[in-house]
């Protein structure tokens, strides 16, 4: 046997897990002064916290190879769940997501943002790269079949999430540009038929992200109040529990999808570009793991799995400060909650189990 | 070609002496590994200066918002003191076709209070109580709604506060930061109990109406259509909710007002009821259980809509007590129910006029055919004896004897002959046994039966003793007085059937503007014969001014001609040989009385169905009512033609 570093052995990428432990402390600072100082809160949020890093350790135990011989039949179990949900789903919030396994609730379309990505990866590395039409073609069926499943609960922001991991991994598998952008005109040419599917509340967001004054009594006011709240907070922020849109409750949905504003206000501009830098940091870890997979499967998975990481960033800051439309995204590791912790942290362990598992020739 | 490819690579050249190399080969024979691993390198260039991009896109963003737009943000959220509040519109009112007011708003008086503003809420009611009477459901509708609202929005504690009240609290008012007396608007219906099985009410938004509302669209409105012309025309009557920026003082009182978008008031809806034709209606059934409906049967518009008893719908609309709700539910004359749209009766004799058109369409009749009535009827074979409600029986009858006189052999045997297919396919061109469509909801389907249902429903086959009984309206065909009416209408119109509605324009208190609803017409009726249309009128005027015409009594001295036909519904079977003896059954066990018309003959300008639970016959009890009806409208009829 060579000799393996610590990380090796342990299978832990050391870097990856720093950035991971910085953002979450920052999360459970800003969701202690968000909450309204309710330090249960923040218990409750470090213990999810806990499960979601011991998954992310045990996955990284796996080999890639492992891995890769289970996406297809996590991919179909998916699947499956996902029309269960559909005939026994739990309604929530006006919208069928959740399966209920007695022990806890589940979301299987939460499930579909690591298994579509896995997929794409394993069907689009079983043959030499770059991939022909065809095999574009039937990876766009397997990414619309779990998209369309989950727009019909109906999630839409899931939905361009789960395709975002799928569509990032293809374009990571190098297709051709031509046939990238014929897939975008078609993308957008197929604009107005997913409006006519929406529903009256998802036209209504989307109506309100390209006008927010028109709707100031509902969905128009949580943009309204996020940017009073980011404007105020200034170059060097109003200081921590010191924001006053978040404390008067002016500013909904505040520990979780708008938990953004609430840092912006405390922390003003100077946090964020300190927080930027945190995330620019593993995102470049991941790219860095990504580069140096020695397999076209992990390659393919660490960069799509990295590209979607910061997907979630950019749409969550982009809606918070009124620049795209309110979709229910969390900040990743910062909001409060459990099942987007999970899901990420897990996959933050298949990075890991890329990087930490590559065979190294010694000489 | 891949040994080839790696010898070139100087520095790993000593790969090929490893001993895992075989396989090593093996692997990458299938694929070329550092082709794919420059390309997905590339991608992944790319893909990172894309992001990076997008980041510098964020922080202008950001640099926007904290240092462009600091002072403008500073100054909204200067301890926050703009707030956006909505003004719900005004609601739509409801009028006559005679231009008498049915459902109006009237001003009231509401105390509230903005939670964001009280420290206890349950000290600040103890000082309430001190100068306001503020009952226990009060209180606990109060802190129902405490829960569903933002801090910063107002939530009613007592509503329809009196003047002294208001005058109390205005007094007081410096005492009780963040609690103010809120002007607003109560729906009230003048007429009461007249017309409350039409128009329905609106009441207090409830968690079911949460569920399926537009809730930006509805802040700030706190009634909503809950049943009746009410509820189907909601949308409509409700408009479009304002809102206005407003700057607040630190205990949240409006200081000045920054920007106000209006309101757009509901619609105005102009019933096709006309009142006087109802009031006569209504005082012919007082102290009744019975329902009244007249439509026009050119164009649908319902003239009169009465099911007696009703109710005062006033009390609903701010939540009615339970007590006064117990004994509404309970009282055994069932004020709550419609019965023009949900009261199921056995047509009876009423049904005769339309099994006699099918009849003659399908070859079963002719009109000279004569039956011989000899006051029962018996299938081949069995003794069960089907009886006349004429004992010594009718004698020789034809059709047009058959529905004058109402002779039951004859349609005994002429549904009979017809069998229940054929009854059912021409019953249901009529609309028995579906809805009518008219424009407020709860409407029952009745029942016209058929060899299917009766397999579904009960799992049993058809008996033919069940066509025998269909002959005369009993056994199981069931139908609202509605649907009655609107087979009467479609007959008196010669097969066009309109649907019959309520509202017949809309106006705009703002722009003036009137639109005019267009009537809606269904499939017509076609038959073989347009002759004989005039065939079952002609006997339905006979039956009002013929000899021996059962409504005989009605048609007297009439200056118009109109038609109609008597029935009576049993209630209880009668035994075999028992006989009907009004004064020793029950007043529930009673027989309906019943009668359809329309008038005038030539040219129908109305029609009419009234039904009065358990008062006997139709002819001496429904018919005088129905004159009377008629008498009036067809005094008025120039006016009311007007429109």
């Amino acid at each position: 046997m060579e000799e393996r570093s610590l990380g090796q052995r342990l299978h832990i990428d050391f870097p990856l897990l720093l950035g991971i432990l910085v953002l979450c402390v920052i999360g459970l600072i800003v969701i202690y002064s968000a909450g309204g100082q309710d330090i249960s809160l923040v218990y409750r949020q470090a213990v999810k916290l806990m499960i979601a890093l011991v998954g992310m350790v045990i996955v990284a135990q796996l080999s890639p190879a492992e891995i890769s011989r289970w996406s297809l039949w996590l991919y179909i179990f998916g699947i499956i769940l996902l029309v269960l949900v559909i005939f026994y789903g739990d309604i929530g919030k006006g919208a069928q997501r959740w399966l209920d396994l007695k022990i806890f609730r589940f979301q299987p379309s939460e499930l579909m943002k690591l298994s579509v990505p896995m997929m794409i990866a394993f069907f689009l590395a079983d043959k030499s790269l770059p991939p022909g039409f065809l095999r574009v073609l039937l990876a766009c069926v397997f990414i619309t079949i779990p998209v369309l499943l989950i727009a019909k609960q109906p999630d839409l922001g899931t939905a361009l999430l789960v395709a975002t991991a799928g569509f990032a991994v293809l374009f990571i598998s190098g297709i051709s540009w031509r046939l990238l952008t014929s897939m975008g005109i078609l993308a957008a040419a197929s604009a107005p038929l997913l409006w006519y599917f929406m529903h009256d509340y998802q036209k209504r967001r989307v109506l309100t992200f390209l006008n927010p004054e028109h709707d100031p009594l509902g969905a128009g006011y949580h943009i309204i109040q996020s940017k009073i709240a980011i404007g105020s907070g200034g170059f060097y922020g109003k200081g921590w529990l010191n924001g006053t849109q978040s404390h008067l409750e002016f500013l909904p949905e505040r520990s979780t999808d708008f938990i953004f504003a609430v840092f912006c206000e405390e922390f003003g501009m100077l946090g964020v570009l300190l927080l930027l830098c945190v995330y620019l940091f593993i995102i470049s870890r991941g790219m860095y793991i990504a580069l140096n997979a020695q397999h076209t499967f992990g390659r393919l998975l660490a960069s799509g799995l990295t590209l979607t990481f910061f997907v979630y960033i950019f749409v969550n800051m982009g809606m918070v400060t009124g620049q795209l439309p309110v979709v229910g995204v969390p900040l990743p590791l910062i909001s409060h909650g459990g099942t987007s912790m999970v899901t990420l942290m897990i996959g933050f362990g298949i990075l890991m189990a890329i990087h930490t598992h590559r065979r190294f020739l010694s000489f | 070609m891949v040994i080839h490819r790696y010898e070139r690579r100087a520095s790993q050249i000593s790969y090929l002496l490893r001993p895992n190399y075989i396989q090593m080969v093996k692997e990458f024979t299938l694929k070329d590994q550092e082709h794919e691993s420059r390309l997905v390198a590339r991608r992944v260039y790319f893909a990172g200066f894309i992001i990076l991009m997008l980041v510098i896109m964020l922080i202008s963003r950001i640099f926007y918002l904290t240092v462009l737009q600091h002072d403008h943000f500073t100054t909204l959220s200067k301890s926050n003191r703009v707030k956006i509040t909505p003004i719900p519109p005004i609601r739509g009112l409801i009028y006559s076709r005679d231009g008498v007011i049915l459902a109006e708003n009237k001003p009231t008086f509401s105390l509230e209070v903005i939670p964001e503003q009280i420290d206890d809420v349950d000290k600040l009611i103890g000082q309430l109580k001190e100068i306001i009477i503020i009952e226990d459901n009060d209180i606990e509708r109060f802190k129902n709604s405490l829960k569903k609202k933002r801090r910063f929005e107002n939530v009613p504690l007592r509503l329809n506060l009196n003047e002294e009240e208001v005058a109390l609290f205005a007094v007081n008012r410096h005492q009780f930061p963040g609690v103010d007396v809120v002007a607003g608007l109560n729906r009230y219906y003048p007429l009461g109990d007249e017309l409350v099985h039409a128009i329905g009410y609106v009441a207090r938004i409830d968690e079911d109406d949460v569920k399926h509302l537009n809730e930006s669209k509805y802040s700030g409105t706190t009634h909503i259509g809950k049943l009746g012309i009410e509820k189907f025309y909601e949308s409509l009557l409700h408009g479009d909710v304002g809102h206005q920026q407003v700057e607040v003082n630190a205990q949240g009182r409006v200081i000045r007002v920054l920007d106000r978008t209006a309101p757009k008031p509901g619609e105005n809806l102009h019933l096709t009821i006309d009142l006087s034709l109802q009031r006569i209606a209504i005082d012919s059934l007082k102290n009744k259980r019975g329902a009244i409906v007249a439509m026009d049967p050119r164009n649908g518009d319902i003239l009169t809509f009465v099911s007696s008893p009703g109710y005062d719908p006033n009390k609903f609309v701010n939540g009615i007590d339970s007590k006064s709700y117990k004994a509404l539910l309970s009282s055994k004359d069932k004020p709550l129910i419609n019965r023009v749209i949900q009261g199921k009766y056995p047509p009876g004799s009423t049904i005769k006029p339309f099994l006699a058109l099918v009849a003659i369409e399908n070859g079963v009749r002719n009109l000279k055919d004569e039956s011989w009535c000899p006051g029962w009827f018996s299938l081949k074979g069995h003794k069960h004896r089907y009886r006349d409600w004429k004992k010594r029986g009718h004698g020789y009858t034809d059709l047009h004897k058959a529905i004058t006189q109402s002779c039951d052999v004859y349609f005994y045997m002429l549904a009979h002959e017809l069998g229940i297919n054929r009854i059912y396919k021409g019953l249901s061109q009529f609309g028995f046994g579906k809805q009518s469509g008219i424009d407020v909801g709860g409407e029952a389907k009745g029942l016209l039966p058929s060899r299917e249902w009766k397999r579904e429903a009960l799992g049993q086959a058809w008996f033919p003793g069940e066509t025998i009984i269909m002959g005369i309206g009993q056994g199981y065909a069931l139908a609202t007085p509605l649907q009655l009416v609107k087979a009467t209408a479609s007959l008196a119109n010669k097969g066009k059937i309109a649907r019959p509605r309520f509202v017949y324009r809309t106006s705009n208190s703002i722009t003036n503007e009137i639109n005019a609803l267009p009537s809606h017409y269904e499939d017509q009726i076609t038959i073989t014969n347009k002759t004989h249309w005039d065939v079952i009128i002609n006997s339905m005027r006979d039956v009002v001014h013929g000899v021996g015409g059962t409504a005989w009594r009605s048609g007297l001295n009439a200056k118009y001609k109109f038609a109609g036909k008597t029935g009576t519904a049993q209630v209880i079977g009668i035994a075999q040989d028992g006989e009907y003896k009004k004064e020793e059954i029950p007043e529930e066990f009673q027989d309906h009385a019943l009668f359809i018309a329309f008038a005038p003959v030539e040219s129908p300008r109305i029609a009419i169905a009234i039904i009065v639970e358990n008062g006997g016959g139709g002819s001496k009890i429904a018919a005088p009512i129905a004159r009377k009806m008629l008498d009036h409208f067809m005094d008025n009829r120039d006016l009311i033609s007007k429109g």
